[in-house]
């Protein structure tokens, strides 16, 4: 077998255990890995960035957010379907993500990263500016009946899981199929070594622009399904804590691996999940995790696999 | 009938902060010859290549290549040009494979066929003996294997003009007959431009040699002209006293 | 109230504003300018400060006054000795790494605020002046401490200034900021100045903290603001500058008052931010700043 067809393999097989696990598991961890699987399709359009790209952005907050407010308030204030709704907050990301990207992109390094901080953080100010369509902290819900796609309402459990499942299997596929093309190469080459990937003839702020639009937009799609499978919509989505979540999975489960936001975010999801019933201070636990990712382990699980065992890993 | 240019400057300049790197070069380079570039340290070399693939930007005078003015275009379009260049100090993808390096220069000059891309790939590496070597990881190689692997990976996009910046910089001396033999072999193809500190080299297989100093041409000719002309060696003596 | 005693009330509030932010931003524009690094959790030895001066103002007890010296003396030093345990446990080890400094920062940050969540609480809590007498200007009363707070500030940045261009560790200092290779080829133990550098960042903070605490309530959450508005000044005054700091940061610090008659308080940070975020994108040394830095 190629390393190609090993690796689709290896991911179908991942995305068919997802599949079997919803008729094994009990409702409220069949809720979780639904959670799960949106998040991690935010983890995995960060990672085009941060693992493909070398792109630290501490600014995927304001993406998520613009997916899940776009979608939230066309649904809410011009009463338009479900559908047309997700794809206004796809619309709303991209356009969002083309302005943020087209500006940070002028600096690198460190203020690339405060630039994109800034960014969010004037984000999740607007949210709270304009509660009166917003409402601000306490955001709003979405009902029942306004979450029903193409008869399918997806505020049941069941079909809720598989909505998810599509969306993440989706989203799979798509940056499998990027990241193994001569593009990806591209974006890894911009990554290691942007001068001699300039050198060679790449424009490398078009490849870097296109990481961060794929990589915003997907973010954006995360988080419109997120809020329309879940039904809410808040504003501490778009706080800080949501621009480091990302970067905590990613590191976690591996940069620059297909699978490792997924295991990134599953373990992180549980072990902040376990902690929220011991303490309040639950978020020490993320703390903990970063300063001991950044110290001892830079390749997260995924990145240790691949180093170790399977060299082949997208 | 003239010899066709394939590099043209004109008045070319660059200041560093009131040190002039570059001053008013006026530089022809026909095409299918090696052309060597020597002066002392610190004469502009590295400045005035700079200049040519756009890395540096001019602050006045004219660029042209293969008779067009390319003075104003940014690095990946001269490139796309046919313009390669090889780094001083050794700039490599050092946590890819050897293949992969040479694919990423590749890709720009080749169409669709994956065999086709991977014959170009395969000829690149094996025209620098690196071949067998093709999926070890670049950055565990040894320093002349790298600065191989550099060399591949600029013929490997197939440039009109290939520039080497001190390709022989850190290389063995059973290394560098081979190496002497390469490029005879790569100017059948590109037009060499090479800036080099090693007489020897400079002298075996250079048509035509450039010396800077203080940023200004101070002599051109053939090595023979060169190896007589009384000013250089004033200029070079006179750097190695002080 | 007439609109000029109006702006009078407003200029004195910015000013107290304003000297505590220069405080804290001296601190992080220090760091940043010797070590190079930008450190997140800045907001949290403001916080640390904080909480510090209430834990020691409790324990003393007796005179306000007691309380409060101790704590401008101690919390900083704790604070400050907090610093330098995370810059040898984690800083040195990740050799300074701009982005793996950010990250771990960040890191840091969740950790400091959140052992305080588990440890001091979640309520705010006071520390009581140590003098509360008020001014009477001829339209209204104006505190004596909070003006205190504004020469307080003035001597401690003047002491800062003093150090750093007077003496002989702030001649290494500036030695380190220039060429760290240099420096240490002259004998400067890199590292130990980089540690003293991060827990002086952090004990300025600490000090704007323990003056602020008697105005404001300590609490787990304090950081947040304090770190915004650092960045902000020290981003505007131009990255590394000392002197940038603290004019940015009185002139961020004044117009805030004045600012938020006229937009609230939300939209003021929103138009701050955008700003901060223009000026690192196109005037990346800084709106006053003319070395590169």
């Amino acid at each position: 077998m190629t390393a190609n067809t090993k690796s689709w393999a290896l991911h179908i097989a991942l995305l068919v255990t997802l599949f079997t696990l919803q008729f094994v598991l009990p409702a409220y961890h069949q809720g979780n890995i639904a959670r799960i699987m949106m998040l991690a399709v935010f983890a995995m359009g960060y990672n085009i960035m941060f693992g493909y790209t070398g792109l630290l952005s501490l600014g995927h907050a304001l993406f998520f957010a613009t997916g899940m407010y776009g979608m939230g308030l066309s649904i809410q204030h011009l009463g338009i379907s479900p559908a047309t709704a997700f794809v206004c907050g796809i619309v709303a990301a991209l356009l969002v993500t083309a302005t943020v990207g087209v500006l940070a992109l002028r600096t690198s390094g460190v203020a690339f990263m405060i630039v994109t901080l800034m960014f969010a953080q004037s984000g999740y100010l607007a949210v709270l500016f304009f509660g009166e369509y917003t409402r601000g902290d306490e955001g709003f819900v979405i009902k029942q009946a306004q979450r029903v796609i193409a008869s399918v309402d997806l505020a049941d459990a069941t079909n809720r899981y598989f909505a998810a499942l599509l969306l993440f299997a989706l989203c799979i596929a798509v940056t499998l199929k990027l990241v193994t093309s001569q593009f990806g190469h591209v974006l890894v080459a911009v990554r290691e070594n942007e001068e001699r990937a300039q050198m060679l003839g790449y424009d490398t702020f078009k490849y870097k622009l296109a990481a961060v639009l794929i990589s915003g937009t997907i973010s954006g799609v995360a988080g419109a399904g997120y809020g329309l499978l879940f039904g809410y919509v808040g504003a501490n989505f778009a706080t800080v804590q949501y621009s480091i979540y990302p970067l905590l999975w990613v590191l976690l489960g591996g940069a620059g691996t297909i699978m490792g936001p997924f295991f990134g975010t599953l373990f992180m999801f549980y072990l902040i999940d376990l902690a929220s019933d011991l303490t309040s201070a639950y978020m020490l636990i993320a703390g903990v995790a970063l300063v001991l990712l950044t110290l001892f382990a830079r390749n997260g699980l995924m990145g240790e696999i691949r180093k170790r065992v399977l060299p082949w890993l997208p | 009938m003239a010899a066709i240019n394939l590099l043209t400057t004109r008045g070319l300049s660059r200041s560093f902060g009131g040190i002039k790197a570059v001053h008013n070069v006026n530089f022809e380079l026909p095409a299918g010859e090696i052309h060597a570039l020597i002066g002392p340290n610190g004469a502009g070399k590295t400045t005035f290549v700079g200049l040519l693939c756009g890395r540096i930007s001019a602050d006045s005078g004219q660029v042209f290549f293969s008779n067009e003015e390319i003075t104003a275009l940014p690095v990946h379009k001269r490139i796309a040009r046919g313009i390669g260049y090889t780094f001083q100090i050794t700039s490599i993808f050092s946590k890819l494979s050897l293949y992969e390096n040479v694919s990423l220069a590749v890709h720009r000059s080749s169409g669709d066929k994956r065999r086709d891309f991977d014959i170009q790939i395969s000829e690149a590496l094996d025209s620098v003996g690196l071949l067998d070597r093709a999926y070890q990881i670049a950055g565990d190689m040894s320093y002349g294997h790298q600065r191989l692997l550099e060399i591949a990976m600029g013929m490997a996009q197939k440039p009109k003009l290939l520039i080497l910046d001190e390709p022989t910089q850190g290389l063995a001396q059973s290394e560098i007959a081979g190496f002497n033999a390469l490029l005879k072999s790569i100017v059948e193809r590109s037009t060499i431009l090479l800036i080099e500190h090693n007489m020897d080299v400079v002298m075996e297989i250079a048509d035509k040699i450039t010396v800077l100093d203080f940023g200004e041409i101070l002599a051109h000719g053939t090595p023979e002209e060169i190896h007589a002309n009384e000013d250089v060696q004033a200029a070079y003596l006179g750097k190695n006293n002080a | 109230m007439d609109l000029g005693p109006y702006l009078l009330l407003a200029s004195l509030e910015g000013a107290v504003q304003a000297a505590v932010l220069a405080l804290t931003a001296v601190g992080l524009s220090l760091v940043f300018g010797v070590m190079r690094i930008v450190n997140v959790a800045h907001g949290e030895f403001f916080m640390l400060g904080a909480v510090f001066a209430w834990w020691i103002a409790t324990f003393f007890g007796g005179h306000p006054a007691i309380g409060f010296i101790a704590a401008l003396l101690i919390a900083p030093l704790l604070t400050g000795l907090v610093a330098v345990i995370v810059d040898w446990f984690v800083l040195k080890r990740l050799e300074y790494d701009p982005e793996g400094t950010i990250v771990a920062t960040i890191g840091v940050l969740y950790i400091i605020q959140q052992v305080v969540l588990m440890t001091y609480g979640p309520d705010a809590r006071p520390v009581e002046a140590p003098f509360n007498h008020r001014f009477y200007f001829p339209w209204f009363g104006y505190s004596s401490y909070k003006l205190f707070v504004i020469a307080a500030a003035i001597a401690i940045l003047i002491g800062v200034w003093m150090i750093m261009a007077k003496t002989r560790i702030g001649l290494v200092l500036r030695a380190t900021q220039l060429d760290r290779e240099t420096a240490t080829a002259f004998g400067i133990e890199v590292n130990r100045i980089y540690a003293l550098v991060f827990g002086l960042g952090a004990a300025l903070a600490a000090m704007a903290a323990v003056l602020i605490v008697p105005i404001q309530q300590a609490h787990y959450l304090m950081g947040g603001d304090p770190l915004l508005l650092s960045f902000i000044v020290v981003i505007i005054g131009g990255l590394g500058s000392l002197r940038g700091t603290v004019v940015a940061a009185a002139l961020i610090g004044m117009s805030d008052g004045i600012i938020s008659v006229f937009f609230t308080p939300t939209l003021a940070k929103i138009l701050a931010t955008l700003l901060v975020a223009m000026v690192l994108v196109y005037r990346p040394n800084g709106l006053f700043g003319t070395r590169s830095a």
